[in-house]
C-alpha cells in the first residue's frame, strides 16, 4: 500500500462507429491511405458548414442514458478555439455549455466487488487530423478530421492505476455491447487524458492536480499513473512537494516517464461559445424512450446472469463477457440446447485457446455455436471420444468444414453394441487361457482383453461400451 | 442595344421572341463590365469566356449576372477580395450558385466587396476602391458595394449579395436601387464565406422588387449541407406580388425618425428625414396605417455596440482557417506558428485584424460575460422588441443612413454618436433573421436614398409586396445611375 492516498479523473475519448463523420459526408472508416477519406469540410475550405450526424449523436445519447446522466432539454454544441495545425477550422466543434450527459455514475466489477464510478460529463466532439512528424517536415492526414468523439469525463474519484485500469476496460466493452464504438486500441480508437493528485489519508485538502495527456494503450496509462504517483510520493517524501506543479505533462513510451508540456498558467484560453451553424434542437421524450430500448443488457448483468442461471462461476463468466461476441456465442449456444458448463468449457478451453493463439476474433471462424451442439452431441451419444471431438474441433477450423463431414465409418467410434459383441466373443474364443489365468486372479489381464479389441477395431470401439461389454462377459 | 438595363422580364420576353440572344445579351454585360471595371473599380474578375445559356422558361435563363466574390464558384476565382485568397479557386459551388445554373442564369463576373464582408464603405477590397457609379468621389457603402456599382449601372439586372450587418440594403440604398435579404436561412450558406455565421444572409441586389422576387425565388430552397435552412416551397415570392396592401399596417419609430432626436442635424440630414415623411404619406395613399411607434432609447443605443461585439467575435473564429497551410499563399518561417503568423499578417487587412482583436478580446475568458454574453442578451432584447411590433404591424419602415453616399474622405471613425442609430438599425434584422428590403425612395443633392421595411419572419411574401406597391407609386424604379430621375 502506498504511503499517499493517490487521486485519479480520467477523460477518456473514444471513436464512434458510423457511416460518415460527425459533421461531414465523408467515410468514417479507418484508413492507411492518407487524405482517402476527406470532404471540404474535413479541410475547413471557406463556406463549408457541419452537419451533425444523427447516428452519432443518437450514440451519444445512448452512453449519457447508459452512465446513469441527467439529460439536457436541448443539443447544442459550442466551438473551441485555437491554433494547430491539427485543427483545420481552427476551432473543434465540441459540447462545452450543455453536454449529452452531466452528473453520472456507473457500478463497475473490480476484483471481488464493484465500484462506483462518477461520471462529471460525456460529450460529442470532432476528432482532429493526424500529423506525421518527420525530421524536416510534418504531414498532415486528414482522414481522422471530424471522426466522432466521445468525451467521458469522470470525477476524481478512482485511488489507483488497477481502479482505472477496471473502468477503462469496463467501459470499453459497454461501447462495444451497446454498438456505439468498437473502441479498437491497436486502432487508436481509445485515446485517455489522467488527472493524478497524492495526498495524506486523513486529508481533507486535495493535493495538486497534474494531468498527462494524450495517452495511447491502457498499459501506457496504467505506467503513467504509476509514474506519476511514484514521482508526486518522492518530492513529498523529500519535503519538496512545492515542487510538484499544477500542469501538463506527456507520457513517454519509451522512458516510461512523464514530461513537462506547460503550466496551468500558460493554459489556453479557448474562446467558447455556442457554434451557430448547428441548431440547438429539442431532446424530445420519445426519442429518449426509443434509445433506453435499444440499450442491450449489459456485461455486469450478463455476469450475474451466468453465475446465478447457468451456474458458471465467477471467473468463466468474467472470461465470457469481456467480450460481447463470446457472449452471443456462449448464449446462442446454451439457446441451442448444448449445456452451459460444457459450452463455458469448450469457449474458454479450446475456442479462446485457439483465437488467442492465431490472433482471430470469434466472428472469424466457422466452428459456429451449431456446430458446437454437434459435436458435443456425438460426444455424449459415444459417437466419438473426448480425443476426437478435439481432433474434429481443430480439423474444422483447419479444412473449413462442418462436424458432420468427420464424422464416418473410417474414423468415428465403433459403439454398435451388437458388432462389439462379436468381435469381443471372437478373440475371447481365442484366448481360453488368459479367460482361465483372469479368473484365476490375474486381473490386470482385462487391459489385455481390453487392447486386443482396440488391435481388432483399430483403436475405434468405444472404450467404455467395450469395458462394460467385456466385464459381463468375463463375469 | 440596351436590354442589360432592363427588368428580367422584358429581358426574358425579347429572349423569347428571339429578338436577342443569349450571346448577346452576354456580349452587352461583358462590355458594360469593362466599362464600369474601369469608372468603379467594381469587379474582381470578368468572366470573358461565359457561355450562353438556352433560353427556356425559367425567366432567368440566359440571362447575365454578377455575383459577389464571396460566393464559393466552381472552377472560377473566388477571393473574398482578400489577398490571403488572391488565387483561390474553389472546387465546389455554392448552393445559390448551383440553384441558378439550374436555373439556366448566366454568370458574367465576380464583384468586389470589403474584404469578407467586412466594411462598410467599399473601400476595403484587395482590388482597392469601389467608388459610387452617381458620384465618384463617393463611397457605395459595403460590403456589397461591386454588385451596387454594377446592377446600378446597368450591367446586367441583378448581382448577389450577402448582408451581415446592411451588406446589401446600405450599398442598394447609396446606389439608388433594390437590395432584398430574405429570412434567415431561406437561402443556404453553403458555399458562402462566412463572416457571422448567425448574422450572415445571403441576398439580391436589383433594379425592381419583382426581379428581387423572380432572383430569390431560383436560389432560395432547404439544403442537406446547410441546417439552418428550411424548406420554403409553399412560399412564391413573384406571384405573391399583387400591389394589394390595403388595410397593411407599418410602423416607424419615433427615436430613430424624429429630427428633434438630432440637435446637430445636417440640412441632408433633415431633407432625409423629410423625404422618409413623403414616403410615409404615399403608404398611407396606398391603404397603408402607418403608426409611429417608441422604443426604448437605451436600447436602440446599444445596438450598434451588440453588433460589433457579436459580428467581430464569430468573425474572429469563422476566419481561423485562414491560416495558409491548405490553402491560400503558404507564409514563411521557421515552424508552424510563424508561417500561420506570416500568412496572417501580409494577408488582412488593418481593418480586420483590428476586428479580430476586438471579437477575439470580448470571447476571453475573463470579458466573456461582460461584453459577448451581455452582447448576446441584448440582441435577444432588440429582437423581442421587434417581434413584438410584428404581432401589431407588418412591417416596420425607416430610412436608411442619413442621406445618400458619403464622401470617400469621410473619416467613419468620428462620425457622430448621435446617429449612430439612423447608421445602424438595418443590423437589427440579421440579429433576427428577419427578410428586410431596401428600395430607392427619392434623391437629396442628386445623389439616391432609401428607405427600408424589415417584416417578421417566413414573412417575405408580404414584406415584398408592401415594397412592390410603394416603389410603383414613387418614380425611383429600374433606375440607372448617370441617367436624369428628376
Amino acid at each position: 500500500m502506498n504511503k499517499y492516498q493517490a487521486v485519479i479523473g480520467i477523460e477518456m475519448h473514444c471513436e464512434l462507429k458510423s457511416n460518415s463523420k460527425v459533421f461531414s459526408a465523408s467515410q468514417n472508416e479507418f484508413s492507411e491511405i492518407p487524405n482517402s477519406h476527406i470532404n471540404p469540410l474535413d479541410m475547413a475550405f471557406p463556406g463549408t458548414l457541419p452537419v451533425l450526424n444523427k447516428k452519432s449523436y443518437e450514440d451519444a445519447l445512448k452512453m449519457a442514458l447508459v452512465l446513469n446522466c441527467e439529460i439536457p432539454k436541448y443539443m447544442c454544441f459550442d466551438r473551441k478555439n485555437y491554433y494547430y495545425p491539427d485543427l483545420p477550422k481552427g476551432y473543434q466543434i465540441t459540447q462545452n455549455t450543455s453536454p449529452v450527459g452531466t452528473n453520472g455514475y456507473i457500478m463497475v466489477p473490480y476484483l471481488d466487488k464493484e465500484i462506483k464510478v462518477l461520471i462529471h460529463d460525456i460529450h460529442l466532439e470532432e476528432d482532429s487530423a493526424s500529423l506525421e512528424h518527420f525530421f524536416d517536415a510534418t504531414l498532415i492526414d486528414y482522414n481522422r478530421a471530424g471522426v466522432p468523439l466521445l468525451e467521458l469525463v469522470t470525477e476524481p474519484c478512482f485511488h489507483s492505476a488497477d481502479e482505472v485500469l477496471a473502468f477503462l476496460e469496463y467501459i470499453r466493452t459497454v461501447y462495444q455491447y451497446c454498438e456505439i464504438s468498437d473502441a479498437d486500441l491497436k486502432k487508436g480508437q481509445v485515446r485517455c487524458d489522467v488527472n493524478v493528485s497524492i495526498c495524506d489519508y486523513d486529508s481533507k485538502i486535495l493535493g495538486t492536480k497534474v494531468e498527462v495527456k494524450n495517452i495511447n494503450g491502457f498499459a501506457n496509462i496504467v505506467e503513467a499513473i504509476n509514474y506519476e504517483i511514484n514521482r508526486q510520493s518522492e518530492l513529498k517524501d523529500l519535503g519538496r512537494y512545492e515542487e510538484v506543479e499544477q500542469e501538463t505533462r506527456r507520457f513517454s513510451e519509451e522512458t516510461g516517464m512523464t514530461y513537462r508540456m506547460r503550466s496551468k498558467v500558460d493554459a489556453i484560453d479557448y474562446k467558447y461559445f455556442i457554434e451557430p451553424n448547428i441548431p440547438k434542437f429539442i431532446i424530445s421524450e420519445s426519442l429518449k424512450e426509443k434509445l433506453k430500448k435499444e440499450i442491450p443488457i449489459l456485461p455486469l448483468e450478463k455476469k450475474k446472469l451466468y453465475i446465478n442461471t447457468y451456474n458458471l462461476n465467477k471467473n468463466e463468466a468474467n472470461i465470457i463477457i469481456k467480450d460481447r461476441f463470446l457472449a452471443q456465442y456462449f448464449e446462442e449456444s446454451v439457446n441451442l440446447g448444448v449445456n452451459p458448463k460444457t459450452t463455458a468449457n469448450w469457449l474458454i478451453t479450446m475456442i479462446l485457446g485457439y483465437l488467442n493463439k492465431y490472433d482471430k476474433s470469434i466472428k472469424e471462424i466457422n466452428f459456429t455455436p451449431q456446430e458446437l451442439k454437434k459435436l458435443t452431441i456425438y460426444l455424449e451419444n459415444g459417437t466419438i471420444s473426448s480425443k476426437q471431438a478435439k481432433e474434429i474441433f481443430f480439423k474444422v477450423l483447419e479444412e473449413n468444414r462442418g462436424v458432420d463431414s468427420f464424422i464416418d465409418k473410417e474414423n468415428t467410434q465403433n459403439s454398435n453394441k451388437e458388432e462389439l459383441e462379436k468381435i469381443i466373443d471372437d478373440i475371447l474364443s481365442r484366448n481360453e487361457a488368459q479367460i482361465k489365468d483372469y479368473h484365476n486372479g490375474k486381473t490386470n489381464l482385462f487391459d489385455f482383453f481390453v487392447g486386443q479389441v482396440m488391435k481388432e477395431t483399430k483403436g475405434k470401439a468405444n472404450p467404455i461400451l467395450t469395458k462394460e461389454i467385456l466385464k459381463n462377459k468375463l463375469n | 442595344m440596351n436590354y442589360m438595363s432592363k427588368t428580367l422580364e422584358e429581358i426574358h420576353k425579347s429572349l423569347i421572341n428571339k429578338e436577342v440572344t443569349s450571346a448577346e445579351l452576354i456580349q452587352e454585360s461583358l462590355q458594360k463590365s469593362h466599362e464600369i471595371a474601369e469608372k468603379c473599380n467594381a469587379f474582381v474578375t470578368i468572366l470573358d469566356d461565359a457561355k450562353a445559356q438556352e433560353v427556356t422558361d425559367n425567366v432567368l435563363s440566359g440571362i447575365p449576372y454578377g455575383v459577389k466574390d464571396n460566393y464559393s464558384t466552381k472552377g472560377i476565382l473566388t477571393t473574398g477580395s482578400s489577398n490571403t485568397l488572391k488565387d483561390y479557386v474553389p472546387f465546389f459551388d455554392a448552393t445559390a450558385i448551383a440553384n441558378l445554373k439550374k436555373a439556366g442564369a448566366v454568370m458574367v463576373n465576380k464583384t468586389a466587396l470589403d474584404e469578407f464582408g467586412m466594411g462598410g464603405t467599399g473601400t476595403n477590397a484587395h482590388t482597392g476602391i469601389i467608388t459610387n457609379p452617381w458620384d465618384k468621389t463617393r463611397m457605395c457603402a459595403g460590403s456589397s458595394a461591386g454588385s451596387a456599382a454594377a446592377v446600378a449601372s446597368g450591367v446586367y439586372p441583378y448581382a448577389l449579395g450577402s448582408d451581415t450587418g446592411d451588406s446589401i440594403r446600405k450599398p442598394a440604398a447609396f446606389c439608388g436601387i433594390v437590395g432584398y435579404k430574405p429570412t434567415y436561412g431561406m437561402i443556404s450558406r453553403y458555399g458562402l464565406f462566412p463572416y457571422a455565421s448567425s448574422m450572415d444572409h445571403c441576398g439580391v441586389l436589383t433594379r425592381c422588387v419583382k426581379d428581387a422576387a423572380l432572383v430569390v425565388d431560383a436560389m432560395k430552397g432547404i439544403d442537406e449541407k446547410d441546417m439552418t435552412s428550411w424548406d420554403s416551397q409553399n412560399i412564391h415570392l413573384a406571384q405573391s406580388l399583387n400591389g394589394n396592401v390595403a388595410n397593411k399596417k407599418l410602423c416607424y419609430i419615433k427615436e430613430i425618425c424624429d429630427i428633434d432626436n438630432y440637435p446637430n442635424a445636417t440640412e441632408e440630414l433633415k431633407k432625409h428625414l423629410e423625404n422618409f415623411q413623403k414616403t410615409l404619406q404615399i403608404c398611407e395613399k396606398l391603404g397603408i396605417k402607418v403608426d409611429k411607434v417608441s422604443i426604448d432609447k437605451t436600447l436602440l443605443k446599444a445596438e450598434p455596440a451588440v453588433y460589433v461585439v457579436l459580428s467581430y467575435a464569430e468573425a474572429t473564429s469563422n476566419l481561423s482557417n485562414l491560416t495558409g497551410i491548405i490553402f491560400g499563399p503558404r507564409g514563411s518561417g521557421k515552424n508552424v506558428e510563424e508561417m500561420i503568423k506570416d500568412h496572417r499578417t501580409k494577408g488582412f487587412s488593418p481593418l480586420i485584424k483590428r476586428r479580430f482583436v476586438i471579437g477575439s478580446y470580448v470571447l476571453q475568458k475573463e470579458n466573456q460575460e461582460k461584453y459577448f454574453k451581455n452582447a448576446q442578451r441584448v440582441r435577444r432584447l432588440l429582437v423581442d422588441a421587434w417581434k413584438k411590433l410584428f404581432l401589431e404591424y407588418d412591417g416596420v419602415i425607416l430610412p436608411v443612413s442619413t442621406g445618400g453616399a458619403k464622401h470617400l474622405d469621410i473619416n467613419l471613425d468620428i462620425l457622430s454618436k448621435d446617429t449612430e442609430i439612423l447608421e445602424e438599425h438595418l443590423q437589427i434584422a440579421n440579429f433576427g433573421g428577419f427578410p428586410s428590403i431596401t428600395i430607392p425612395n427619392g434623391f437629396i443633392d442628386n445623389l439616391p436614398v432609401g428607405v427600408n421595411i424589415t417584416g417578421n419572419c417566413y414573412d417575405d411574401e408580404n414584406i415584398l409586396n408592401i415594397a412592390y406597391a410603394l416603389e410603383s407609386k414613387m418614380n425611383y424604379k429600374n433606375m440607372i445611375a448617370g441617367e436624369k430621375h428628376e
